[in-house]
């Protein structure tokens, strides 16, 4: 036994069991650490990764809120349908994998059993429609059209049906109230995308776009989404590593959306969209001797504004289409049809998407310019029959001759030469050809404070600016076409255009006296809205005020709240004194009374319900004339515009005297009757709504024609032909313009250093 | 060492009634090491609600009984619990001479795994199906003989006096009996038990206080073998995948480091406290593979959180360091050994399983002790717990 231990352990031994301990204790010390890496430090991270491992989220849609009119008139709204659902986690439970219960399911609704099939299977790399492409958690809809009895046999039976409900759900429907379609000002809802969804999926709320939602894609739909949307209900279904649900994890009930009140009157917006479609049908049937065809009139608009507050109270864009269209889900061939150039694009609002020259009725403008820029009201103006500016012989409308007349008379008769001489007048002083360091600019100017060339701010997607063709749009033109210009120009053509592009290439920067003299009387280069001029002929009745356009009045909850009030905004003012407003207002109402307009507005009762009008014919090159009629009341102001429409007051005066005539309830021999005016005064106050949330539409104290019926229960079948006559079944029950035939001829084009809309008149 | 002589005062005292002998200073029972007892028992016990919680919502694997792997796994432990007393019982010197016969009849078994007797789970022929439901995997008692015969060995001539560290001879002797087994372990193929039992033949050499030239030649001829191995394409398909995702745990989440990710998942989202037995998410939806065995560690994890994971690694850490004290205190160099032997088996084989679970360990197919269900794991463990108290029976009352 000599030096061993009784232990029978050397000192050897002992350290190497030392350091077996020391290497024990360290590979424990390395689990505890990172144990607490893994649970402690990174406990968030792998927290939200077994959320998203076993939480599987099955969203019901919220009820979209309503869009109403200013009486509560239900505009766009929800329909019930009976939807018939399958759930695929119950039918994978069933021993056959639910091909039963989908067979039974095909006999009751009627539908190929390989239908039903088809439509509750997932889409995959494999797989393509149809298939259903959303969560495999989701009830999958197997038909939206189901009737009650269907949906009867499928309730009482539901142990042959498991995992299929049939429930009644809310769908868009825009009901065509009164009549009325509003498609582009109502817009239109879609379904998100993939990509929208997950690009939003670490959002919340209404931020936050789930895979069921339906978004507003166009128009009130898409500008006050986050209002009406609503928030969805959302079930927390737990899943297993298979996906099979084994039990629910909370459960949020969803939240209606709230309604939007407009300040649209669907009654009058039905009128306007009538009498823009009789006015474009009798169009149509009016010879143009200038072409020597038949006006096209291919699209117009219309807007009728409250010039007290800026809000809309009917706007109209033809050519038109069915809003419907688009409730669940639009078809390839209606889409393609909607965004054809044989439809010619019906989804534009032309009232706000729509621009054309203003032609005569710019020359409000151009009056407050020619008094800012100093010219006397009380001075006299030579109307000759035409003038030579530049060479370049500028003539008068029907080359009439009025000889020295004051600037209210100017505009009465439309006289260009007047606004030609002013603007000549000004272009030199400012240095003509060589502008002086500071040019006065006084036409531009006030263009750009009457709020031209710039978006009004109405409450709708996609509205365009417009043009002011100033020195700095001139420059920018330049820079951005010069080198094509001179490309065209060296290759030596004789044509019209190649000599124009020549002389373009050489200063096409420069402001000449044809294109200021072109721009007093709104044509060349200038571009408007229809809502832009709305907005200017409502300053001229409201005593200067510029308010920006809007259509929605208030967010109201669905129990009848206020949410929120969209208060009417001034956003400028009319950069003249009184005087010359009223001076405005004067020659305007002459042009009712003895001018342009006269002849449209024979035994109207102007006494007792004064209107004022300006009428605008603009030439666009290669086409008819745009029909321009800017109109106002001491309420509101009625603006129409036609493409290829003919005259002014040709061709929008009849439908804007019987746009009034319903608002004021007068008939056609000028006598009027309380009783049947639509709306003798804008609507101030918000609807009031009963207990169930439809609205208690007053029989105005004036009392109306249209129908008693609550709109909101029965919503009436849009008919797509009231809204946009038929060409063909509209005909000629008016005279035709005789006195003012157009004289515009293509050596007068000739003559114009333009380059795209020609010159105007009228 | 005043109570030598007390000791052998005691072994000469007169015959006594049952339940006083039972208490008497020299009755086995004073001699176990309780704290060694009572943790290995509490791992044993608490494993069975964590095996429960693993396979109560698998009806694929408990025939629709929730309760089947609960009753096992307990059946599993009285029998391990049976099987310690049968060892202390026999006391280390007896069960000393019948390592041979132990040694054969593992060897044996192990041949009989080789055969069409055995069955493939998870890509290794290591099973022997005994009917019933029940089977067995000898390469768990393989880690056992390998301790027990490399501890009769090495310590032959050392506790015999006749030298005082084992020779170079008995060195590669028992090098030899170690080796056996790992090859048939390794032709099955079971890589994982291999490097369990590589562990274990270097700790022994560690604790034998064999010359160092053996401890680092060994060192390096693992190193090699494994660079061997990869080199030669020794690794099935399996196993070169396995590693690849621990090198890269992002490879492929759905695919090979899908077993990882989600244990990962599953431990980190436990918490401070975790979520509540039958609670976690990971464990009730499945997400985790192999959930009762290999991946054990991590429904305590997501469960029972920091606080219960820790309280496991805690229990396996106390497990180990009574068996050092034991190595440190054994009145002969078999006794050192075979507690060395056992350290390094434990302390690996836990390392190995939950560094795998915690993503910083590839993964290998090896239970963690005492926890994970599995009758021939926990009967091997229990049997090296058996082994460490006949040990420490042996040594001084006092000390």
């Amino acid at each position: 036994m000599s030096n061993i231990p009784e232990t029978g352990r050397t000192r050897r031994v002992t350290i190497r069991l030392v350091v077996l301990q020391i290497l024990v204790l360290s590979l424990l010390a390395t689990l505890g650490g990172r144990l607490w890496y893994l649970q402690i430090r990174n406990a968030k991270e792998y927290t939200a990764k077994a959320t998203g491992n076993h939480i599987r989220e099955v969203v019901e849609p919220a009820v979209r809120g309503e869009i109403l009119d200013a009486s509560g008139r239900v505009l766009a709204g929800n329909e019930t349908r009976l939807v018939v659902s399958v759930s695929r986690t119950s039918l994978l439970q069933q021993k056959d994998g639910g091909k039963g219960v989908l067979a039974r399911l095909a006999e009751v609704l009627g539908m190929p059993a390989k239908d039903v099939q088809e439509k509750v299977r997932l889409c995959d790399a494999k797989t393509s429609q149809p298939c259903w492409n959303g969560s495999p958690y989701q009830p999958i809809p197997v038909t939206k059209e189901a009737t009650t009895q269907q949906a009867m046999q499928i309730m009482e039976r539901r142990e042959d049906f498991p995992g299929v409900t049939a429930q009644p759900t809310a769908v868009r429907r825009y009901t065509g109230a009164e009549g009325a379609n509003m498609a582009q000002v109502l817009g239109y809802l879609s379904p998100v995308t993939d990509a929208e969804v997950s690009k939003t999926a670490d959002k919340t709320g209404l931020d936050r776009y789930l895979p069921a939602d339906q978004i507003g894609r166009a128009g009130l739909e898409s500008v006050y989404d986050r209002d009406l949307r609503g928030t969805a209900g959302i079930t927390k279904l737990e899943v297993d590593n298979l996906g099979r649900v084994i039990g629910t994890a909370g459960t949020v009930a969803p939240q209606t959306g709230d309604n939007l009140v407009t300040s649209i009157d669907a009654r009058v917006q039905k009128v306007v969209e009538d009498n823009l479609g009789q006015a474009m049908a009798d169009a149509r049937n009016t010879f143009d001797k200038v072409t020597n065809r038949n006006y096209e009139a291919d699209s117009g608009a219309a807007v009728v504004m409250d010039v007290h507050t800026g809000r809309i109270i009917a706007m109209a864009s033809a050519p038109t289409y069915d809003p419907n269209l688009w409730v669940g889900g639009i078809s390839g061939k209606d889409y393609q049809s909607l965004t054809s150039k044989e439809s010619n694009f019906p989804l534009l609002n032309r009232a706000i998407q729509g621009q054309s020259a203003p032609g005569s009725t710019f020359k409000v403008i151009s009056t407050t310019a020619a008094v800012q820029a100093g010219y006397s009201l009380d001075g006299h103006y030579d109307c000759p029959k035409s003038m030579t500016i530049g060479g370049r012989e500028f003539k008068n409308f029907e080359s009439e001759n009025f000889g020295q007349i004051s600037l209210e008379k100017a505009l009465e008769v439309s006289c260009d030469t007047v606004f030609y001489g002013l603007a000549y007048d000004q272009w030199m002083k400012d240095g003509g050809i060589k502008p002086k360091k500071d040019p006065g600019d006084w036409f531009f100017k006030t263009a750009h404070q009457f709020g031209l060339g710039a978006k009004t701010g109405i409450d709708l997607p996609s509205e365009v600016p417009g043009r002011v063709p100033d020195r700095q749009w001139k420059q920018t033109f330049y820079d951005n076409n010069k080198d094509a210009w001179c490309a065209q120009g060296q290759k030596g053509g004789n044509s019209y255009s190649d000599q124009i592009a020549r002389e373009n290439c050489v200063d096409g920067y420069q402001m000449r006296a044809g294109d200021a003299v072109n721009f007093a009387i709104g044509q060349g280069d200038t571009l408007v809205t229809p809502v832009q001029m709305a907005r200017i002929y409502s300053a001229l009745a409201n005593g200067g005020t510029f308010y920006r356009p809007t259509i929605a009045k208030a967010v109201m909850s669905p129990g009848g709240d206020v949410v929120r009030e969209i208060a009417p905004q001034a956003d400028a003012k009319f950069p003249g004194d009184d005087k010359l407003l009223s001076y405005i207002d004067q020659a305007t109402e002459s042009v009712i009374k003895s001018g342009t307009a006269a002849w449209k507005f024979n035994g109207w009762p102007q006494d007792k319900i004064a209107l004022h009008a300006k009428t605008g014919t603009a030439e666009v090159e290669g086409k008819q004339t745009t029909s321009w009629l800017t109109t106002y009341s001491k309420d509101y102001a009625v603006v129409m515009t036609i493409s290829q429409g003919g005259t002014g007051s040709g061709g929008s005066g009849d439908a804007i005297r019987r746009i009034y005539q319903a608002l004021y309830g007068v008939d056609d021999k000028g006598a009027i009757d309380n009783g049947k005016a639509l709306l003798p005064a804008p609507q101030a106050e918000l609807p009031k709504f009963n207990p169930d949330g439809t609205a208690i539409i007053k029989q105005a104290s004036y009392g109306t024609q249209a129908p008693a019926a609550a709109p909101a229960v029965a919503p009436a079948p849009l008919d797509p032909a009231a809204a946009q006559p038929a060409p063909a079944a509209a005909f000629l029950d008016q005279a035709p313009p005789t006195d003012r035939p157009a004289s515009y001829t293509a050596a007068d084009a000739a003559l114009e250093p333009v380059r795209g809309p020609g010159r105007g008149r009228a | 060492m005043t109570s030598y002589g007390s000791y052998r005062q005691l072994r000469l005292a007169p015959q006594r009634s049952g339940v006083s002998k039972a208490l008497s200073k020299d009755s086995p029972l004073w001699r176990l090491d309780w704290i060694l007892l009572v943790a290995a028992l509490a791992l044993s016990a608490g494993s069975s609600l964590l095996v429960w919680s693993a396979t109560r919502g698998r009806d694929s694997l408990t025939h629709g009984d929730p309760q089947y792997f609960l009753y096992r796994h307990l059946t599993n432990f009285v029998v391990g619990l049976v099987l310690c007393a049968v060892v202390i019982a026999i006391g280390s010197r007896r069960f000393r001479t019948i390592v041979p016969f132990l040694y054969v009849g593992v060897i044996v078994l192990l041949l009989a795994t080789l055969s069409p007797l055995g069955s493939t789970i998870n890509g290794a022929h290591s099973w022997i199906q005994l009917g019933g439901g029940f089977s067995i995997q000898p390469a768990e008692f393989a880690k056992l003989a390998i301790v027990l015969a490399m501890a009769v060995v090495l310590a032959d001539q050392v506790d015999a006096g006749e030298q005082e560290f084992p020779s170079h001879r008995a060195v590669f002797r028992a090098l030899l009996w170690a080796g056996l087994p790992m090859a048939i372990v390794l032709l099955m193929p079971d890589a994982g038990s291999v490097m369990v039992m590589a562990a274990i033949v270097l700790g022994i050499l560690l604790g034998s206080g064999a010359a160092n030239r053996w401890v680092l030649g060994l060192l390096v001829a693992g190193t090699a073998g494994c660079v061997a191995i990869w080199k030669f394409g020794l690794l099935s398909q399996y196993q070169i995948d396995r590693f690849a995702a621990f090198a890269n745990p992002q490879l492929d989440p759905n695919g090979v480091g899908y077993n990882t990710a989600q244990a990962r998942i599953a431990i980190g989202s436990g918490g401070l406290t975790g979520k509540g037995l039958f609670h976690g998410t990971q464990t009730v939806g499945q997400f985790v593979p192999e959930q009762q065995t290999d991946f054990v560690f991590t429904v305590a994890g997501e469960e029972l959180g920091f606080v219960g994971a820790l309280a496991i690694i805690a229990l396996v850490g106390v497990i180990l360091w009574r068996a050092c004290r034991i190595a440190r205190q054994a009145t002969d160099l078999y006794g050192t050994i075979v507690a060395a032997g056992v350290i390094a088996w434990l302390s690996f084989q836990a390392f190995e399983n939950i560094g795998m679970c915690l993503g910083i360990m590839p993964v290998a197919g090896i239970p963690l002790p005492f926890v994970s269900y599995g009758g021939s794991s926990m009967f091997a463990n229990w049997l090296a717990i058996g082994l460490l108290q006949a040990v420490r029976s042996q040594r001084p009352i006092a000390a």
